[in-house]
């Protein structure tokens, strides 16, 4: 049975195994160290203070800390892509998990999606594509906990493998809930895997924080900010 | 509707622009009958502020009527209102601890991507001021649409003037908050750099708030007479040294506050400065800080630094060692507008506050352009150009 929590794919581990102690830097031999300090004063200096850092307060083993994988500096976990922010919202936990629960919400602050169906307990997301194409996701929820988080996982015959999950948390000092949204997919190969890749993978961290910015200008103005000065463009 | 619009560096003209119309619940729409031009605008006539388009329309400091209202406006139409410069919402954390200029909201999310890399934060919206900042169509025009019009604008009874109200939205309380960030003790010196209208209204407030003496350092005589007028003492630096004469002038201590009126296009002839000025024009988006550079340098020991001045960028021969050394405090930033509208409403009600002193040209909306130039290019009589749309001479 899947867990959430089981997921390596959502863990803090972005290390993977743990370094060796000597993997990952070079201690010149003496041979090394002259020729670097005959190419002149400037490259001597250089070449000394590199050694310096390479050689001193050096950690040959850093366990995980608390930063969310995605933070890490590998953003790959097996073949998936994982992106995802983190967003304050000024309104209690209870009517935010609600508002995201009603799927039919969200092309309200997601600007690609067109079209959310619910059929059965699968969820068919329609998604606007380049040239008038569409691209459908289907999902269905994987774990749901009323007002603190919910988890779904495409399924066969969606076009994108992908799962996700939305978390609500309190925030601290009464500031509300803290909203973290994350999506894990599969690049699909092909040309919908080129379109796929400029809408997620360019700019996955764009269009997700984008999303969250609308869906936090809803909530807690009743409204989406825009400079336009007339209704129609 | 009649609108000045921006077209490049140093060409801005009066064009004929679609009217605006209520887009989201909250909106109102104004017909302005005063607004201003402001030294923030010239660092956008100069070309020194990025993300300005053409056809851009400028102008965030005015006021006029209200002649239409969104579902959720709280504003009724007839009323006159000033607008504050900065937009915000009145609901995010920033607004609800009366940090207006920091609000979350009211800068359109796909706006915000450049100014969170650019700063590590997006910063919030304004009016007429650069796509880095919403790009929010501006008030030099005959009408505006105000977003979030149940928070920002003050509504002004009658009895006052266009004249002596308009500032509210933006000069007064920035030369307000400037003071205030200087934190002054009774009897303290604060040194003001720069006697453009922020400058002028720094030195007045500080002297509300219990100053000792006010020193005002510009170049033109014209405004420094202002300043003057005001109670300040002056320096113009370009007969005297104003670090040596500042010394002197506060008995060997340095100032207790300064403040920085001046911003990124500071002028002088110091190396730092023409170093500055080279690299802003190769836009590198470098600012130019001889002001600020030597209002850290002046300040006494542990004294206080206050920034009003508008910076974009990045800044070389910080000194930085002066500021740690000497153990400064430093506090800056766009106005929180909503925070001061309606304490300094009543200081002008009560004849505590003088706003009207600074005016020097009153202009028809179609003369823009000439107000613009001559308040750029001659600002030792232009110092604030006030903007009246829908008339034809004035
Ligand atoms: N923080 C805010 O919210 C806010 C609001 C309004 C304006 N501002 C900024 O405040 C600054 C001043 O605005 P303003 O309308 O008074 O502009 P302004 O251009 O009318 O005045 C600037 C003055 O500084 C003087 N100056 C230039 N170099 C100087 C130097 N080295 N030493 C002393 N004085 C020098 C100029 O001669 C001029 O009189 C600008 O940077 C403006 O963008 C900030
Ligand atoms: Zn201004
Ligand atoms: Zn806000």
């Amino acid at each position: 049975m899947y867990s959430d929590n089981d997921d390596p794919r959502f863990l803090p581990s972005p290390y993977g195994a743990p370094r060796r102690y000597d993997e990952g830097s070079y201690r010149p031999d003496r041979g090394t160290t002259a020729v670097v300090l005959g190419l002149g004063v400037l490259a001597g200096a250089a070449g000394y203070a590199w050694y310096q850092a390479a050689t001193r307060n050096r950690v040959g083993h850093r366990p995980p800390d608390d930063a969310p994988g995605r933070t890490s500096r590998q953003s790959r976990y097996g073949n998936y892509a994982v992106t995802g922010r983190t967003v304050t919202i000024n309104k209690p936990r209870a009517e935010l998990y609600r508002f995201w629960r009603s799927f039919q919400n969200l092309p309200q602050f997601m600007e690609n999606l067109h079209d959310v169906r619910e059929v059965g307990d699968v969820t068919e997301w329609t998604i606007r594509a380049p040239l008038d194409r569409e691209v459908t996701v289907r999902t269905r929820i994987v774990q749901d906990v009323e007002g603190e988080m919910i988890s779904w996982r495409s399924i066969e015959g969606s076009d994108i493998d992908t799962e996700g999950k939305v978390t609500f948390r309190d925030a601290p000092a009464d500031r509300g809930t803290e909203v973290e949204a994350i999506i894990a997919y599969v690049p699909p190969a092909g040309e919908l895997g080129r379109w796929v890749a400029k809408a997620f993978q360019a700019e996955p961290a764009i269009q997700g924080r984008r999303e969250l910015r609308r869906l936090k200008m809803l909530m807690e103005t009743g409204e989406i900010a825009t400079n336009a000065n007339r209704k129609t463009a | 509707m009649r609108a000045l619009t921006w077209q490049g560096k140093h060409d801005v003209r009066v064009e004929t622009m679609p009217d605006p119309e209520i887009v989201n619940p909250r909106d109102a729409i104004i017909k302005v009958t005063s607004t201003a031009i402001c030294g923030s605008d010239l660092h956008l006539y100069d070309g020194v502020i990025p993300g300005v388009l053409a056809g851009d329309i400028l102008g965030h400091e005015f006021m006029g009527e209200v002649v239409e209202t969104g579902p959720k406006s709280t504003l009724k139409k007839g009323q006159r209102v000033v607008v504050p410069f900065t937009i915000s919402c009145g609901k995010c954390f920033f607004c609800e601890q009366s940090l207006y200029s920091a609000c979350d909201n009211s800068n359109p999310a796909d706006k915000q991507d450049i100014s969170e890399k650019l700063y590590g934060h997006a910063m919030s919206a304004l009016f007429g001021y650069s796509h880095l900042t919403g790009g929010y169509p501006g008030g030099q025009a005959e009408y505006v649409r105000v977003p979030f019009s149940d928070v920002g604008p003050i509504v002004i009874p009658d009895g006052m003037d266009d004249d002596e109200v308009l500032f509210l939205s933006d000069i007064l309380p920035t030369g307000w908050m400037a003071a205030e960030n200087c934190d002054i003790k009774p009897g303290d010196t604060v040194a003001v750099w720069g006697c453009g209208p922020v400058g002028l209204f720094a030195v007045q407030s500080a002297f509300v708030m219990g100053a000792g003496k006010v020193i005002a350092i510009d170049e033109y005589p014209g405004r420094l007479a202002l300043a003057r007028k005001m109670g300040a003492e002056v320096i113009d630096f370009k007969q005297t040294n104003v670090l040596e004469a500042l010394m002197e002038m506060s008995g060997g201590m340095g100032p207790d506050a300064v403040i920085d009126a001046v911003g990124m296009e500071a002028h002088g002839m110091a190396p730092d400065t023409i170093l500055d000025n080279i690299k802003q024009t190769v836009g590198v988006g470098a600012d130019s800080a001889h002001a600020l550079r030597e209002a850290i340098m002046a300040v006494r020991k542990g004294g206080r630094l206050s920034i009003p001045g508008v910076y974009g960028g990045f800044l070389d021969k910080f000194p930085l060692g002066a500021l740690m050394e000497k153990g400064l405090q430093v506090r800056t930033g766009q106005t929180h507008v909503q925070r001061y509208t309606k304490d300094l409403l009543r200081r002008i009600g009560e004849g505590e506050l003088d706003t009207t002193f600074m005016i020097s040209h009153r202009l028809p909306l179609e003369e823009a352009a000439r107000g613009y130039e001559s308040f750029r290019f001659n600002q030792n009589e232009w110092t604030k150009v006030v903007l009246k749309p829908g008339t034809e001479t004035i």
